[in-house]
């Protein structure tokens, strides 16, 4: 098994560099489109939207212990919106969970890694996840379990746009902040799309900084692709502990790395094969060029 | 057994949403009310959590309806209050579970296994994590609160779910026993009680209690009855009334539905001449059906299921409600000379 160096370099203080991990967004890119190639469709463009977010997450900021997974004191992650998981699971691989020729057999019969993840079968994965607006609630207890324990970790919660919808999302904010789970940090990759348009046509969410603020919570917004904005928002963070939750609402582009997927609503699930899919690696390969589209706020 | 009251069939339903009805030693007119059995998830839980850091408890703004706020006054520091907001509730608590807390989550059963049945199986039981989802005022009790707050569909979803146990307590004492052994049983379970207060059947917590096992409260050969939560009281008033007609009765109390005693099932169809199923509950997909698939390979005896149709129920006093669904013990005597005598055998 791959020694979890990266993680090391972290806990000994070293600075993680903005170069290495725009290295491993690459590599959390071409992961998802070999991974969906072996299963014939997958989750490409919301994906791609978090792949900066997860990254400095994983490689900058979450306090764990790829060789003890369950570890009582580590940082809790839990990815509410589980369709992303094609993602997730390669940087876990990376860091020394599980063995990454494991992913070979991604959503072959009898895997661990299947579309969303099952936290029973794949190590790293805090909670289970696929049915839209179960994990900020899932957070919730995760948080309440810690003080009941005098532990100070943290909990992180990713959410989609498009799952904000979901009325059970707006029942955890509200007891986020009764219960005072300053240990709590939704981050929210607001891509702008969910699967049968932008949000703000199919249900709209914003004004987001405003309904958070208006439950309660600290609220920040930011650009979800720029790892400097991303490493100092999770370093600025308000100690965990009695106080309110924070959201990081973190503008982000559906599709991002790749032009013909970026703000495309037909690639939220898709297969690229042949040339497509040579193309797609090497335009990866070449590194992010500016964005071709941006949601409207 | 008790005798004390008829049937379960009070026709005080203040307690519902106060949980203090008929303790109060006057009702509001003055006069003496009548005594019920306390309501002891409180009580019972916050003894278990006196031994078991790990014990918590939540609810839905219900505190003082299930008297889990006599938890809440032993443990504030483990008690949860979600406001009305029962996914949260069931969500959260999955949560808390998957970092080595044992939470008990009580609502309403309608609004426990029905409103959250999603929330039950993604997050509680396809993880295997010890929640303890505790369903009260199930069935018709709640009488003329009306359809929406009855429970008649939850043992029917609920015990699809893979992983489920699915359990109901007889009485106060049955509940002890339930939850005593749910400390440490892996998986989750939906317990679903009647009013909390039901009517005694059990003086105290029955001695070798297991998920899984059922109890055999009375023994004979003409018919088993098979019984569950509150039903097992009219159940065993309807085997004296039949006793006395010269037609002798097993009960057995299928407190748990799954996993079901087969095996008791099978005795039942292989010792005794018929079968009769009391549940309240709709006769589609609880605990009739439960027994109904294992008798499938039984067709030489009369078999019947006895509960509510497959409708809503009308809205009335719970008394008048199972007198109209033959859920009283004149009721249960009637449907089983019926199955004895040929009328219910298809």
């Amino acid at each position: 098994m791959r020694t979890p160096t990266n993680i090391q370099e972290r806990q000994q203080g070293r600075n993680i560099s903005t170069n290495f991990l725009a290295d491993r967004a690459k590599f959390v890119r071409k992961e998802t489109v070999r991974l969906s190639r072996i299963a014939g469709a997958g989750h490409y463009s919301s994906t791609f939207s978090a792949a900066e977010l997860l990254v400095a997450l994983y490689y900058a900021k979450l306090n764990i212990k790829p060789l003890e997974p369950d570890w009582p004191d580590r940082d809790r992650f839990v990815l509410s919106k589980g369709h992303a998981a094609i993602g997730l699971y390669p940087i876990l691989a990376d860091l020394g969970f599980y063995d990454a020729e494991l992913l070979d057999q991604y959503t072959r019969f009898d895997s661990p890694f299947g579309d969303h993840p099952d936290m029973k079968k794949v190590k790293g994965i805090d909670f289970s996840s696929g049915s839209l607006g179960h994990g900020l609630s899932v957070c919730v207890g995760l948080a309440l379990a810690a003080r009941m324990q005098a532990r100070d970790h943290r909990v992180f919660c990713m959410l989609g746009d498009g799952e904000l919808a979901e009325g059970q999302i707006w029942e955890a904010a509200m007891s986020a902040t009764h219960f005072e789970l300053g240990s709590l940090v939704a981050i929210i990759d607001r891509n702008g799309l969910c699967i049968d348009g932008s949000t703000e046509d199919v249900m709209s969410v914003e004004p987001l900084t405003d309904r958070f603020q208006g439950f309660g919570w600290e609220t920040l917004r930011i650009d979800g692709h720029n790892f400097e904005q991303i490493i100092e928002t999770l370093d600025a963070l308000p100690p965990a502990g009695v106080g309110r939750p924070t959201v990081i609402i973190a503008d982000t582009v559906k599709g991002r790395g790749v032009a013909r997927m970026e703000g495309e609503l037909n690639w939220h699930v898709g297969n690229l094969e042949c040339d497509d899919y040579a193309a797609v690696m090497a335009e990866l390969d070449a590194g992010l060029k500016p964005a071709t589209w941006q949601h409207s706020k | 057994m008790s005798d004390t009251f008829d049937d379960g069939a009070s026709q005080d339903q203040a307690d519902f949403f106060t949980g203090v009805g008929s303790d109060r030693k006057t009702t509001e007119k003055g006069t003496p009310a009548k005594r019920m059995p306390a309501f002891i998830l409180g009580e019972e839980l916050a003894d278990l959590a006196d031994r078991d850091p790990r014990i918590a408890v939540m609810t839905a703004d219900l505190a003082s309806a299930n008297r889990t706020i006599e938890f809440k006054e032993r443990h504030p520091e483990r008690f949860f209050n979600f406001g009305i907001a029962e996914k949260n509730m069931v969500t959260a608590a999955a949560g808390m579970a998957a970092s080595g807390q044992i939470p008990f989550a009580a609502s309403f059963a309608s609004f426990l296994g029905i409103l959250c049945a999603e929330q039950i199986r993604t997050d509680c039981a396809y993880p295997n994590l010890p929640v303890r989802l505790v369903a009260h005022h199930s069935g018709i009790s709640m009488g003329f609160y009306g359809t929406s707050h009855h429970s008649l569909e939850d043992l029917s979803m609920m015990r699809t779910i893979a992983g489920l146990t699915v359990v109901c307590a007889t009485d106060a004492a049955l509940l002890r026993s339930i939850l005593r052994g749910s400390i440490a049983h892996p998986g989750p379970i939906y317990i679903r009680l009647g009013r909390g207060r039901d009517p005694c059947v059990y003086d105290a917590p029955p001695s070798g209690f297991e998920f899984g096992k059922a109890i055999r409260l009375r023994e004979g050969k003409d018919v088993t009855l098979i019984a569950t939560g509150a039903q097992v009281h009219p159940t065993l008033s309807a085997a004296e009334k039949l006793a006395a007609r010269g037609i002798q009765s097993r009960v057995l109390d299928m407190h748990t539905i799954s996993p079901l005693d087969k095996a008791e099932v099978s005795a039942a169809a292989a010792e005794t001449d018929a079968i009769l199923t009391i549940e309240e509950h709709n006769i589609t997909g609880g605990l009739g059906s439960a027994v109904a698939e294992v008798l499938v390979d039984c067709d030489r005896l009369p078999f019947a299921r006895h509960g509510i149709p497959d409708e809503f129920a009308p809205i009335g006093p719970p008394a008048a409600l199972y007198a109209y669904y033959r859920l009283d013990s004149d009721g249960i005597t009637s449907r089983v000379l019926e199955l004895l005598s040929g009328e219910l055998r298809k």
